[in-house]
């Protein structure tokens, strides 16, 4: 990979200047999880360890839907886990560009989500592709975290949630990380088969139970489709 | 299991799998089949999710100001709109439906 020297400055401000507005939006965006996850009955200190250690939001709504629902937290651990294993994926695209090793590996690792992998993935030089990945996963962690503790105190103050419509905003944030993974049609098509079978399944199993169920019908379309021609690409997040 | 493990196991779990992209080498799960499949794993969790987030009670199904949320997020979505501002209007089309139709 090239190495942009020091005439390459201002693309790398522009590069830190996006990741930065991204992690604000990110970041502030927080605040929701914070007030849903204590809604949901988690302590605030739960939610900040979620926030912290978890640090992958749709994981993170998973874990508290279930919660809220009175599901059984295993069924939120395994939901959460299943999520999770698309930034497998991201990290797989992005070792080859980041080019991280020792110690530097395990810290960067935890940056490793939808966002920071959007703003860097794309990039043409190992230090471009650094600057988008530590610019914007830096910002979000900073501000997602500080974020969660700020909506997870407020939540305990406002009381009942469903009178401020946040029970109606994990469906819309769940709905806007699934989103740009729609424009194929394909993708369209497993959507609308997953939320038919959870919905199918939720007045037969206990809550938390019918999302895993529905992630069934992922296998099920990857082994169906196994003579497609391409294999599908990470949709930008 | 409590949540307190649940917490702590998902969480650890979930690095756990952050640090594996970065660290396994590409041939091992580069392989079609497991691709695709990890592919549509986010599509179809995050569809059920919306799906029981927004019309699921407990263990019934049920059409309420949530719903409504929903329909104003995806005219948001439409518009491009970005993502916090999906979110918020979600939240005010159903705490504002609420105020009218109070229990709703």
């Amino acid at each position: 990979m090239p190495d942009p020297g020091r005439d390459q400055l201002p693309e790398r401000r522009a590069i830190i200047r996006d990741g930065l507005g991204v992690g604000v939006a990110t970041g502030l965006y927080g605040v929701s999880f914070g007030a849903v996850s204590v809604a949901a009955g988690l302590s605030v200190l739960q939610t900040c360890v979620l926030s912290l250690v978890m640090f992958t939001g749709a994981s993170q709504f998973a874990i508290v839907g279930v919660a809220a629902a009175g599901g059984a937290p295993v069924s939120g651990a395994v939901t959460a886990l299943m999520l999770g294993t698309r930034n497998t994926l991201y990290g797989l695209k992005l070792a080859p560009l980041l080019q991280f090793r020792g110690w530097r590996r395990p810290l960067a690792a935890q940056l490793v989500i939808d966002e920071s992998t959007a703003m860097s993935v794309t990039r043409e030089s190992t230090a471009a592709a650094r600057t988008g990945f530590l610019s914007t996963g830096l910002a979000v962690f900073t501000l997602w975290n500080l974020f969660t503790f700020a909506g997870a105190i407020a939540g305990n103050l406002i009381g009942d949630p469903r009178t401020y419509g946040l029970d109606a905003a994990v469906g819309a944030a769940f709905l806007a990380l699934l989103w740009p993974r729609l424009a194929d049609r394909g993708n369209r098509v497993v959507a609308a088969c997953a939320a038919a079978v959870a919905l199918g399944v939720v007045p037969l199993t206990p809550a938390g139970v019918p999302v895993l169920v529905a992630g069934g019908v992922a296998l099920l379309a990857g082994l169906l489709t196994r003579n497609a021609a391409d294999p599908t690409e990470i949709p930008a997040p | 299991m409590t949540w307190w493990w649940a917490i702590l196991g998902a969480g650890i779990g979930c690095y756990l799998l952050k640090l594996a992209g970065l660290s396994v080498p590409a041939r091992v799960l580069e392989r079609p089949l497991v691709e695709r499949i990890a592919d549509l794993i986010p599509v179809a969790l995050l569809s059920a999710l919306v799906a029981v987030q927004v019309f699921a009670s407990g263990t019934h199904l049920t059409v309420d100001a949530r719903a409504a949320g929903l329909a104003a997020a995806v005219v948001a979505l439409l518009l491009r709109a970005p993502f916090l501002v999906v979110v918020v209007v979600a939240a005010l089309t159903a705490s504002l439906l609420r105020v009218v139709f109070p229990g709703w």
